[in-house]
């Protein structure tokens, strides 16, 4: 009776028009979106979707608000892409976008690999692999590299169990979990392909490029920053030197070669600063990292 | 008979939003989720069968829930219940736990009269529930 008056009343209340960009700003998407435009070098795939897919969320909330129906979508993920392309880093963002627009109650990312899911003996698969679901309900469950939960040498390997819970619970949980799958583009598709239930369930597949020498100098910069460091004015050039050699190389792994490389040259600029005896090492020295930290790498004599 | 045992137990059954909300609440706080059920609701019957192990680091009900449904499903004539655990210093006890299943008919309790020396009596409650032969109770 009470319910029937409450339906009644809401009816009549739903307005004709509803004006989306008060919504946006009200959910503070926009907000998330610019960080992530801001923050993040190059993915213009990435940030494409990440824009359609937040979009999509906006209007379905507001079909919502005028009465029409609004079937929640599916939201699984699956992020294929060089290593250190960002995947795991849209993945957060992922959560939070997702937690604003109302889509996932909580907005947590749980981050596993194969080791989390998949047990030791017969009987363990199961209930760890249910453990990590329910830990990750209510935000993101994010699986790194995840084409090895499928691995057709071992036809025993309970890594099938793991994918059968997973299939089970991405379908009758829809609402309460969105699962991003993560790994290098040839063995997902593999992947997909031994398992076309995962593939069909899986409506978002994002290829993640790989950075220029322009994005990954971008991207330095902002480590740099990070770490509050910056470069001596030649030490600019011996940066991008360097990143064009070193993506030459064998296992380049984008943003993350770079990172190891900024690491390495943090070594070197404390050792010589700790060699350089006799005065006083000001703010600056302690803040520059020089050309000739850079060009000490072994990537200049190769 | 109705089982009054536990938070929420003089209130109508909760429905499974409202349980939900109420483990919602108990995470909210930080306090470890556990779903256990028994046949036997005797007021001393404190160690319920426990329904696989609690649940640590959990963000949202769901997960509990699913627990909770799969429990009822296997032991759809069992009291099911929900205990939220605080693992702080000084607390390390159960601080909710309320009642989410009930069985349909609830078999209630009878008193035991038992005489000793020089005519006196002691009484005690027993489960009607404990009164089927082993094997056709659980």
């Amino acid at each position: 009776m009470d319910t029937a008056a409450n339906a009644t009343s809401r009816e009549t209340a739903a307005p004709d028009a509803v004006d989306l960009a008060a919504l946006a700003r009200e959910t503070g998407v926009p907000d998330v979106l610019d960080e992530l435009e801001r923050d993040l070098v190059g993915l213009a795939p990435v940030k494409a979707r990440i824009r359609d897919i937040a979009a999509l969320l906006l209007v379905d909330r507001g079909r919502r608000l005028v009465g029409l129906p609004a079937e929640p979508p599916s939201l699984h993920m699956c992020f294929t892409g060089n290593p250190g392309t960002g995947k795991t880093t849209v993945a957060m963002r992922m959560a939070e976008i997702l937690h604003r627009l109302g889509y996932v109650r909580k907005g947590h990312l749980v981050a596993v690999t194969r080791d989390d899911l998949v047990g030791q003996y017969i009987g363990h698969t199961a209930p760890k692999t249910r453990e990590v679901l329910k830990r990750a309900m209510g935000g993101v469950l994010f699986i790194d590299e995840a084409y090895y939960l499928y691995r057709p040498e071992n036809e025993r390997d309970y890594g099938q169990e793991a994918i059968e819970i997973l299939l089970q619970v991405m379908e009758n949980h829809r609402d309460d979990l969105v699962v991003i799958l993560a790994g290098y583009k040839d063995r997902m598709d593999t992947f997909f392909q031994s398992n076309p239930g995962m593939a069909s369930r899986i409506a978002h597949h994002i290829d993640f490029p790989d950075y220029s020498v322009d994005e990954l100098y971008s991207i330095s910069g902002l480590m740099l920053a990070k770490m509050g460091y910056r470069l001596a004015p030649d030490a600019e050039t011996a940066l991008r030197e360097y990143i064009a050699r070193r993506i030459a190389l064998p296992h380049f792994a984008n943003a993350r070669s770079v990172r190891n490389a900024l690491d390495r040259a943090r070594l070197r600029q404390a050792s010589r600063l700790v060699a350089a005896t006799g005065r006083a090492v000001s703010r600056d020295d302690l803040a520059t990292i020089t050309a000739a930290d850079l060009r000490a790498s072994r990537v200049f004599n190769a | 008979m109705r089982i009054t045992q536990g938070t929420f137990s003089y209130l109508p059954d909760l429905t499974d939003a409202e349980i939900a909300a109420q483990i919602d609440y108990a995470l909210g706080k930080g306090w470890s989720v556990s779903v256990e059920h028994t046949d036997d609701p005797h007021p001393r019957n404190v160690y319920w069968e426990m329904w696989g192990m609690p649940m640590f680091d959990l963000k949202d009900a769901a997960g509990a829930m699913m627990e909770i449904k799969a429990c009822r499903r296997t032991f759809p004539s069992h009291y099911v219940k929900v205990n939220a655990f605080e693992a702080t210093q000084g607390w390390e006890s159960t601080r909710l736990s309320f009642i989410v299943q009930r069985p349909a008919a609830e078999p209630g309790f009878r008193v035991v009269r038992q005489e000793v020396a020089g005519r006196a009596v002691r009484y005690t409650v027993e489960s009607y529930a404990v009164d089927r032969p082993e094997g056709s109770r659980y």
